[in-house]
């Protein structure tokens, strides 16, 4: 036990390293994509924690997302906030919220659990629509240049040079990171996973499950709040797409690829799924023009592959086969 | 001397089913008290309502001096109620070490025990005799290692009054002679109420016997008592007429 705690710990801040050291060797294009990834990685990280530790399947969380989108872009926008106080705005919008969908969603349980937080989503969605001039709909609001900076005294960090965004990214996925693997590998962690494999069982070694489960969706809801802040404070832009259904079945995707309740799955996920779309669009487009498939098809079909023959995504199935101590 | 549980008129109907009708009973602090019956007389609902499980239809449910019959089950727990399952229900994809690590760190969380995560769950695991297998999945164990583990996790609640619902059931004659000798040395600190079919566990070890039939209590008594009543005889060998009563 203690020798995978250690093994687990070194390849953590390896990984990490290594993201550092990118930084230095890739070309524009990458470069900039990593940064997106490792902030959207954030939002899978948050999504992983309830649905792979957990075991609670919400098909809404693009609403926790969206929350801190909106919870940090439209005070940046309409009142001119700066960057410190949109970001907390945003990520107590989505403590919020995750805190009053929790207290009503997880009345139910299962199916009926995937269809509450769906519909709440989808209220969420309109609710951008409702509120159109604030948001701007899906046409969405862009975050001028000049906001998008932190001030430390005299010196001013702009937040939209490459670098800086990319090292702003980096530390926000490493804080996330190893805030989430103490988590599952905490007490509080080892009752969500029992949650998850026997609600029932659970109880009865006198654990409140709704009060643990409330937490897990709160923590989940935090996390995801802070991917989205993070996301329009970095790239300046915040529209509808973000709050619809498709932002609630990505995170889903990308944690089953990179392998549910794993803590490194998410970015794998990640990378690989924004890759394979990339990539796929320009094949499609050079070899089957007349197929006409968006990039959603893509996604569809690769949920089904993976729901069918790969269940334990990528770092699920090494660690059954090769390393148990994989956290 | 109060008992530490006492129940008052408890009934449970599932619709027109009387599973749990009426029943008046009380154990006192340290006792093995054995309640046993024919099969469908009601014996796992009636526990069932005790841990909170289920909830009752009407009926009182006092322990050590507090009405709990409004408690959920997890309180109930924290109060010293702990319920070990007649179908083995031990956390299959977890290693032993993790399902007695649960009740430990609920324990020490509640101020109920002393002590390190990982001494208390090594104590636990080697009290029943699984020390050494604390890494393996549980879902790989062998069947009486899996009914073990499960006592060792409601030892691991350090429980004021533990269910055994069938604890013996499926296990071999040897496992059954430790088990014998585990649920003794359990009684010095707790009381124990067992469900049990198994005639002669239950009369080595029942310092009381409480015979349940079609819900209600059909005699209550010491071992010997019970062997000599005539009603409860008549209720296990039972007539043509209530052969439908299984379930």
């Amino acid at each position: 036990m203690n020798g995978g705690t250690g093994k687990a710990i070194a390849l953590h801040v390896a990984v990490i390293a290594a993201l550092f050291a990118l930084n230095f060797v890739l070309p524009a294009y990458h470069h900039g994509v990593l940064a997106r990834v490792m902030v959207l990685a954030v939002f899978a990280m948050g999504y992983n924690l309830l649905f792979g530790y957990a075991g609670l399947l919400s098909l809404g969380h693009a609403m926790f997302f969206a929350a801190g989108l909106y919870g940090a872009g439209l005070p940046m926008v309409h009142f001119g906030w700066g960057v410190p106080a949109a970001f907390a705005a945003g990520l107590v919008a989505g403590i919020l919220l995750s805190l009053v969908i929790g207290l009503l969603a997880l009345r139910t349980k299962g199916v009926a659990f995937m269809i509450v937080t769906m519909m709440f989503a989808q209220v969420g969605y309109l609710l951008v629509y409702y509120f159109g001039s604030w948001t701007r709909g899906d046409e969405g609001l862009v975050i001028q240049q000049q906001a998008r900076a932190l001030h430390f005294g005299a010196t001013r960090l702009d937040l939209t040079e490459p670098v800086t965004r990319y090292m702003t990214a980096l530390a926000l996925f490493s804080i996330v990171l190893v805030a989430t693997l103490i988590v599952v590998r905490s007490s509080f962690g080892r009752v969500l996973i029992a949650i998850r494999e026997n609600e029932e069982r659970t109880r009865m070694l006198g654990y409140d499950t709704f009060a643990n489960k409330l937490a897990a969706m709160v923590a989940s809801g935090a996390i995801c709040a802070a991917a989205g802040a993070a996301y329009v404070i970095l790239f300046g832009y915040v529209g509808s797409t973000f709050a619809s259904i498709q932002y609630s079945i990505l995170p889903l995707l990308w944690v089953l690829l990179g392998g549910a309740a794993t803590t490194l799955g998410p970015l794998v996920g990640t990378v690989l799924m924004f890759y394979l779309i990339d990539g796929s669009g320009d094949l499609l487009k050079t070899y089957a023009p007349g197929w006409n498939i968006s990039h959603l098809g893509i996604v569809g079909v690769a949920l089904i592959l993976l729901v069918l023959f790969f269940p334990k995504g990528i770092l699920g199935t090494i660690r059954d086969r090769w390393a148990r101590w994989l956290p | 001397m109060t008992p530490l549980l006492t129940v008052k008129g408890l009934s449970r109907h599932f619709g027109g089913l009387k599973a749990v009708d009426n029943v008046d009973f009380a154990v006192m602090q340290g006792e093995i008290r054995a309640i046993i019956g024919p099969n469908g007389a009601g014996k796992t609902t009636f526990v069932s309502l005790i841990c909170g499980r289920i909830e009752p239809t009407s009926g009182m449910i006092v322990f050590d001096g507090n009405d709990v019959t409004n408690l959920p089950p997890h309180e109930r727990v924290r109060r010293g109620i702990a319920y070990t399952f007649q179908i083995t229900s031990v956390f299959a994809n977890l290693t032993a070490y993790d399902n007695v690590a649960l009740p430990v760190q609920r324990t020490l969380a509640d101020g109920r025990g002393h002590g390190a995560v990982h001494a208390d769950v090594m104590s636990a695991l080697e009290r029943v005799g699984l020390a050494g297998r604390e890494d393996a999945i549980a879902g790989t164990l062998s069947y009486g290692h899996q009914r073990l583990l499960e006592l060792a996790m409601g030892l691991a609640l350090k429980p004021r009054l533990l269910i055994l619902d069938e604890p013996t059931q499926g296990l071999s004659d040897g496992e059954i002679e430790n088990f014998i000798g585990l649920v003794r040395e359990i009684a010095r600190d707790a009381t124990v109420l067992l469900i049990e079919h198994n005639m002669p566990v239950v009369m080595e070890l029942a310092d009381r016997i409480t015979v349940l039939n079609a819900g209600s209590i059909l005699a209550e008594g010491t071992p010997d008592q019970i062997r000599a009543n005539a009603e409860v005889q008549h209720a296990y060998l039972g007539t043509p007429e209530e052969e439908d009563a299984d379930g």
